[in-house]
């Protein structure tokens, strides 16, 4: 397994098996034809009625153990991309894949497994928890939807997994008891991804998770996902014009510009040496602190 | 004699909770200073109390002194409401995190504008009109006058910014307030907004008290900074100093996580 070589000029197109259509869109990384992706979205767009189109021809493949970045201005559709990734918009053309076959949002079966392996973080802590019910019950509630609340052969009981959850992302035990007024913007984001990790998903969807917290609690949050990916093989997907966060968390990078992802591939080589002019001025804008005198 | 003189301000929650205590500084005309801390540190209250607009039940305490040019020296905290409407707007103005709050959502962007600038320059009819399209113009926006006719929800987030920043400059203020004026926008579109300020405060010669929790974007702007930690003032200095070389723990976590947030990036781009 050689490590892919963006410098290397030979075209790729000798590579691609003739039976795959030769469109520009499908990524040229080779990680993803070896894994088989979790999760993928293959040439989709998106449009409200008689409206211009929010996404065109997009292609990204969530594979285990890459997370993923999705950068972009207000407006080029990274959110719209997550909705569909999540199950929770239909494209209006191409298709979403969750191993390897079709989502069905109709199919209830296909769509209990979907939601136990793919889970998601939202960005405003302060909204996405319900703040007339205690901890417990907010971080249980996948486990309750998803009926596994009753005790699984070699399964633990509800309250044992929900005291795991907490403990996974650092926060007491008696946190269950509390009401999430009585937590900080940053333990009640903690709180978001016990909830999100408590069925022990493969993928978590993230939408600028981080861009609501202080600059100290936002490094610690990044950390704790960092470390769920390593400990608990939960690949991490986010949503971000923070490009200092993707740098820390990411490993693939997609820039997205109008609907359309101008470029993808390797952060460090999106990021460093940028081949859009798009991306080269979103990494130009990121406000940097003054360098030693 | 300085522009902004404060000494001793304290705030104080309706149940007597100590908000802001004892915070010290002064601005001269045509001087910069930051304000930097995390959420709950008070810097946003102490830009509040300057304008006289803390939220009822809050009380301030200690000493708020303004004096602008042409204007009469006032104490701030236990002035008149009357008092204070005379300063607002002529002596210091504020721009605000979120524009989409700030501007009346029922209410023509043109006509929001038009209002202040009525005022200050006694403009009325098509000398008005031309003045809004000017001040439009001068804040970068292109197309001013669509943007003139446009309700707030119809334009977008940098240019509601845009906007609330014309708005804030319609009556030439000694002193602007800037409280995270680019938190809510884009880094590209940030990148711009902070380029205006810092185009339009040098112009015209204005103070400028700008407010984040993002030292990378104060140092922007600013060359000296002040840093408030619950309430309290924690050290002083030149922007390049506190980085470099920060004296207290709390700014030296600071930097050093603004620092952690940077590296892998700057690693990949430098």
């Amino acid at each position: 397994m050689t490590p892919p070589t963006p410098e290397t000029p030979s075209p790729s197109a000798s590579e691609i098996p003739p039976e795959i259509p030769s469109t520009p869109e499908i990524p040229p990384t080779s990680e993803v034809s070896e894994t088989p992706a979790i999760l993928e979205a293959r040439q989709v767009g998106f449009a409200y009625r008689g409206a211009a189109p929010v996404l065109t021809d997009v292609s990204i493949a969530i594979t285990p153990g890459r997370s993923v970045a999705l950068v972009g201005e207000s407006g080029a559709g990274k959110t719209t991309l997550l909705r569909l990734l999540l199950g929770l918009t239909r494209p209006t053309s191409g298709q979403v894949l969750f191993d390897g076959a079709p989502l069905s949002l109709r199919d209830r079966g296909q769509m209990r497994e979907f939601r136990r392996n793919v889970q998601t973080v939202f960005q405003d802590p302060y909204s996405s928890l319900d703040p007339r019910q205690r901890v417990g019950r907010i971080v249980a509630e996948p486990l309750r939807s998803l009926g596994l609340t009753a005790a699984q052969p070699g399964g633990s009981r509800v309250d044992h997994r929900v005291a795991a959850a907490l403990e996974v992302v650092g926060l007491p035990a008696d946190a269950a008891l509390r009401y999430p007024h009585e937590f900080s913007g940053g333990q009640r984001q903690r709180i978001a991804i016990a909830r999100a990790i408590v069925c022990e998903p493969r993928v978590l969807l993230a939408d600028e998770p981080v861009s609501a917290l202080d600059v100290s609690t936002r490094v610690r949050v990044v950390d704790l996902l960092a470390e769920l990916g390593e400990s608990h093989g939960l690949t991490v997907v986010m949503v971000s014009h923070d490009l200092a966060v993707v740098a820390m968390l990411c490993r693939h990078t997609a820039v997205l510009e109008r609907g359309r992802i101008v470029e993808q591939g390797d952060t460090a080589s999106v990021l460093g040496s940028p081949s859009h002019p798009y991306t080269r001025r979103l990494v130009d804008s990121v406000p940097r602190l003054p360098s030693g005198a | 004699m300085s522009l902004l003189d404060v000494t001793g301000l304290g705030v104080r929650s309706g149940q007597g909770r100590e908000l802001v205590s004892d915070v010290s500084f002064t601005l001269e005309a045509g001087a910069r200073l930051g304000l930097i801390g995390e959420s709950g540190s008070g810097k946003s209250l102490t830009a509040l109390a300057i304008m006289g607009l803390l939220p009822t039940g809050m009380t301030a305490s200690g000493s708020v002194v303004l004096d602008a040019p042409g204007l009469p020296r006032t104490q701030i905290t236990g002035a008149t409401e009357r008092d204070l409407n005379g300063l607002r707007g002529r002596a210091v103005t504020v721009v605000f995190q979120e524009p989409l709050t700030a501007l009346d959502p029922l209410m023509r962007v043109g006509r929001q504008l038009a209002e202040p600038l009525g005022r200050r320059h006694g403009l009325r009819g098509a000398a008005l009109r031309r003045a809004v399209v000017a001040a439009l113009e001068e804040v970068r926006l292109t197309e001013p006058d669509r943007i003139a006719r446009a309700y707030p929800h119809e334009i977008s987030g940098g240019q509601r910014q845009r906007v609330a920043i014309a708005m804030a400059l319609a009556c030439e203020p000694a002193l602007l307030i800037a409280d995270e004026p680019t938190t809510a926008l884009d880094v590209t579109v940030q990148a711009e907004v902070l380029a205006l300020l810092d185009g339009l405060v040098s112009a015209r010669g204005m103070a400028l008290l700008f407010i984040s929790h993002d030292l990378a974007v104060i140092s922007r702007i600013t060359d000296h900074v002040l840093v408030l930690r619950d309430g309290r003032a924690v050290e002083a200095g030149a922007v390049r100093d506190i980085v470099n070389a920060p004296r207290h723990p709390y700014t030296r976590s600071l930097v050093d996580s603004a620092r952690e947030l940077d590296s892998p990036l700057d690693r990949i781009t430098l």
